[in-house]
């Protein structure tokens, strides 16, 4: 089985043997996909879900390094193994890289606990020194095999068809069978402690306190996680294993904010960078292993930017309308305040506030511009002769409606708790945006209970609090 | 033998090369690693080395096959676009520090055997290439490449020096400095560039894995011998520097074993310097005087026996106390002692064991043990007093700190209970104790 991983990669340039009844299933392009190629497909897609579900538990507890760390230490594993049974036996292997595994885990832990070291670099310290036994191992390895450790890394998953055992039967690629046992075995585990992953992934000393052992469930996830990635190394090398590790739990963490969907969307993620990788790996030529790993890289991209709740571009997007919606407001507080003073000194001759004036007061620059242009449009502020600006009637409605909170949280803020009337104006400022009818409706009767009729009319500062209008009219009046 | 002894008198001319080459990098990568562990930095540079691989790639197709410099520059142009991706995912998406520098250890170093598999098609492209990215090659660097990786070092090792305060202050108090006005973000771009810096011209001598060792291995090995940064600066340079040596000089020297498979002449050198690192850095950790774990566990050891003695002379008092007379023998055990210190405390001089079997205080055990309970007694009166501790609970906090009270601490508080006038008069009077002390606990 580790023929593959230990041959002259020459053999990746030789043209594969004829097969008979080499059936074209489709055609892309110039490009036809036949069953060797779908036995390479599904290959990849077992170990890239049989990663990234493994993966997931690895993301939501900050261990994507560890995962990194494992299959960089893999190396002196098998070397040993294949030193000390001087064969290619896999299953010496596998117990050789699975022993190395659980030791990088748990020098990594040890080396910071004791040595007080910090964590990243206790990894770095334990992995970077294991590879480095491991290259001299194999270095010493070398005299009897034509080695090539660059396939140790980055596998050699073309040649998975060829290499062929008889199963319940079947001919299949020995590579696929070991990595669906692996994706089963992951599967079922994972449904078998669900309850205790995701407990000791979230509060591991909530789990501790409930009987479920935590370092159980750490050492038995990063066992499971060391198994994992001697499978795929074979078939995508121990460097690309990171990948598949992380990219899958990561793009699904942006993705949604539940475990088990997120399981879901991480397998879903995988088999898509399989399937996708090995396309492009078709057309330009190259090696299937590193597109797997790069097109996993490019869905995570493109759900960083654009996923909808958590992606960059949508939240960029959220936070901008709310800014919106609160210069608007702003804006139309300070016309309200300006039409309240002229209301109330009506023989003097006032000056409409300008739009410069406006800009001034909120500090809000480019994104005010567009404040008022969005009001001015939806005829809530008025232009009038001069330059100045005015509210309508529905401006004035919905400007009285934020004073109204403004206002009444003033009100809420002094009697209650007693704050100084100083401070009132920049809390109430902030506060305003929030309190919607509802909360209005109930502090207008709280204040008037608690405090009086006067405490729901009449602010601190001695100005009004104007009344809660009924829903406004359609604009076609 | 002879060999390896020419080689370090640096009379060998064609490991000479490789010899500067490798410690200038290792001092240079030591420095700037110094300041990356403490930034919690340390693996980006893992991911900036895996980014390098497609920069090379990249830098061949633009550049072709033989310009050094133009791998480096391709190298260092990929290797900050890795970090500026970290940074990126790290500040923009909930998506964690670690999980960012995985995807970009598997991402671009995917990409980049994407490339390099292109390239070894192409006529010009090699595959030994991909190997020496890998495993590094330092036994062939040649000395337009060590006067390229000296000058990169020294410019390293020269904003270091320049910005040492501010990156300092950077390291320990991020908040602070930015509220002094230093932009900080702007020095963690610089540090981060340091990093990539380092970490490519690293690359042809150690390969893409090892670089981080070379970061991460001095620095750590340093950290325990000393609490200064200044000095963990300058060790962590020396270590660094003595592991290039002394790992190329091996690498050359020792004898391989047949085949060797990827290098020409000896072993391959950036494992052997790593290895010899992680030999200081466990040499380090075991044997360093203060934060080692040896003098450490030590410590800690000498500690629990002086407080098992004196918590045997504490149970003798309060034992002996009601019937007045502290000469009185007591059967052993009877005290409710742990029989473990006795030994002890009769070589010390303070039990002497008498004619029917039974334990008996020397007058230095019971001056020893009078003092001991003054001691402790005072610092429970204390903690009542002034930490509102319920009486019954006092007696466990007392017993921690009675131990680590420096006689300056103690005068204070007896003038303290003295003025508050809750101290019996007289240094040699035992206040009584504020809970029953009656039996074995």
């Amino acid at each position: 089985m580790f023929l593959a991983a230990f041959t002259s990669p020459l053999l990746a340039a030789a043209t594969p043997p004829a097969h008979a009844a080499a059936r074209v299933w489709m055609t892309i392009g110039t490009y036809e996909i036949r069953t060797d190629d779908l036995w390479i497909i599904a290959t990849a897609i077992c170990c890239a879900v049989a990663c990234g579900l493994v993966g997931c538990f690895l993301v939501l507890r900050r261990m994507s390094l560890l995962g990194d760390a494992i299959s960089h230490a893999i190396l002196p594993g098998l070397a040993i193994a294949f030193l000390l049974t001087g064969s290619r036996d896999p299953l010496a292997m596998l117990a050789g890289a699975l022993v190395v595994g659980v030791l990088t885990a748990f020098l990594s832990t040890g080396l910071h606990k004791l040595g007080r070291v910090p964590e990243d670099a206790a990894m770095g310290v334990v992995f970077t020194t294991l590879f480095a036994i491991g290259v001299i191992l194999v270095t010493v390895a070398a005299r009897n095999i034509d080695l090539d450790p660059g396939c140790v890394l980055y596998g050699l998953i073309e040649t998975t068809p060829f290499d062929t055992v008889s199963f319940l039967g079947l001919t299949l690629p020995r590579a696929f069978v070991w990595l669906a046992v692996v994706l089963l075995v992951n599967a079922g585990l994972i449904t078998l402690f669900y309850k205790e992953l995701k407990i000791v992934c979230f509060d591991p000393y909530l789990a501790t306190t409930m009987g479920i052992s935590a370092v159980a469930v750490h050492y038995g996830l990063m066992t499971a996680v060391a198994a994992t990635a001697v499978a795929s190394f074979e078939s995508v090398g121990s460097i690309l294993v990171v990948a598949m590790l992380v990219a899958p739990g990561a793009t699904a963490q942006l993705l949604t904010d539940r475990l088990r969907s997120m399981l879901l969307v991480a397998a879903l993620v995988a088999a898509l960078s399989a399937i996708v990788g090995y396309i492009f790996a078709l057309i330009f030529d190259t090696s299937v292993a590193g597109m797997i790993a790069s097109a996993a890289l490019v869905i995570f991209i493109a759900a960083a930017l654009l996923a909808p709740r958590h992606g960059f571009f949508p939240r960029r997007t959220r936070q901008l309308r709310l800014s919106l919606r609160i210069v608007q407001e702003d804006i139309l507080g300070l016309l309200f305040r300006w039409h309240e003073q002229v209301s109330a000194m009506p023989t003097t001759s006032a000056v409409p506030l300008s739009r410069a004036d406006l800009l001034r007061a909120t500090r809000a620059g480019w994104l005010g511009t567009v404040a008022i242009a969005l009001l001015t449009t939806q005829r809530h502020v008025l232009k009038v002769a001069g330059g100045g600006l005015v509210l309508s009637p529905d401006g004035q409605q919905t400007a009285a409606a934020v004073i109204r909170g403004h206002r009444l949280w003033e009100s809420f803020l002094a009697r209650h708790f007693g704050v100084a009337e100083s401070r009132l104006h920049a809390m109430a400022n902030r506060a305003e945006h929030y309190l919607g009818s509802g909360l209005q409706e109930r502090l207008g009767k709280s204040l008037h209970a608690e405090s009086g009729p006067d405490a729901s009319v009449q602010d601190p500062h001695g100005r009004s609090i104007p009344p809660s209008s009924p829903p406004s009219q359609p604009p076609s009046r | 033998m002879d060999g390896f002894l020419r080689l370090i008198t640096l009379q060998d001319s064609s490991t000479r090369t490789v010899l500067v080459g490798t410690v200038i990098l290792g001092i240079a990568a030591a420095i700037v690693g110094t300041f990356a562990v403490l930034r919690r930095r340390a693996l980006v540079g893992d991911a900036a080395a895996h980014a390098a691989l497609p920069g090379t790639c990249v830098a061949f197709f633009v550049v072709g096959d033989r310009s050094f410099a133009g791998f480096m520059l391709g190298a260092l142009l990929f290797a900050l676009l890795a970090a500026a991706f970290v940074a990126f995912v790290k500040s923009a998406t909930r998506v964690k520090e670690d999980a960012a520098i995985g995807l970009a250890i598997g991402g671009f170093f995917g990409f980049g055997i994407v490339l390099s598999r292109i390239i070894q098609r192409h006529p010009t492209g090699n595959k030994a290439g991909l190997d020496s990215f890998i495993f590094g090659k330092a036994a062939s660097m040649i000395e337009s490449d060590v006067r390229l990786i000296a000058i990169v070092a020294a410019i390293v090792v020269a904003v270091v020096l320049l910005l040492y305060k501010e990156f300092t202050l950077l390291c320990f108090d991020r908040d602070f400095a930015q509220s002094q006005g230093w932009p900080a973000t702007a020095l963690d771009l610089i540090l981060m560039t340091l990093i990539c810096g380092c970490t490519v011209i690293g690359l042809p001598a150690v390969g893409v894995v090892l670089v981080v060792s070379m970061l991460v291995l001095p620095p750590v090995a340093a950290r325990f011998w000393s609490d200064r940064l200044s000095t963990v600066v300058i060790l962590s340079a020396i270590f660094g520097a003595l592991a290039a040596f002394l790992g190329t000089a091996i690498s050359a020297t020792a004898p391989v074993p047949g085949i060797a498979g990827f290098s020409n002449s000896g072993w391959p050198t950036g494992p052997i310097i790593t290895i010899v690192s992680a030999s200081i850095f466990i040499l380090s950790m075991l044997i360093a005087p203060r934060r080692g774990v040896l003098a450490a566990g030590l410590r800690a050891f000498l500690l629990r026996r002086r407080i098992g003695l004196q918590n045997l002379l504490r149970s003798v008092y309060e034992h002996l106390e009601p019937g007045g007379d502290l000469g009185r023998p007591w059967a052993i055990g009877a005290a409710g002692e742990h029989s473990a210190a006795a030994p002890r405390a009769h070589r010390a001089g303070l039990i002497t064991t008498n004619q029917d079997g039974r334990f008996q205080l020397t007058h230095a055990g019971q001056q020893a043990a009078s003092e001991l309970v003054r001691v402790h007694r005072l610092w429970e009166l204390f903690l009542i007093e002034q930490a509102a501790i319920a009486p019954d609970h006092v007696d466990r906090d007392a017993d921690q700190i009675e131990h680590l009270l420096p006689a300056a601490v103690l005068a204070e508080l007896e003038e303290r209970l003295q003025q508050t006038g809750r101290m019996p008069i007289g240094p040699s009077v035992v206040p009584t104790s504020p809970h029953p002390t009656m039996g074995p606990r």
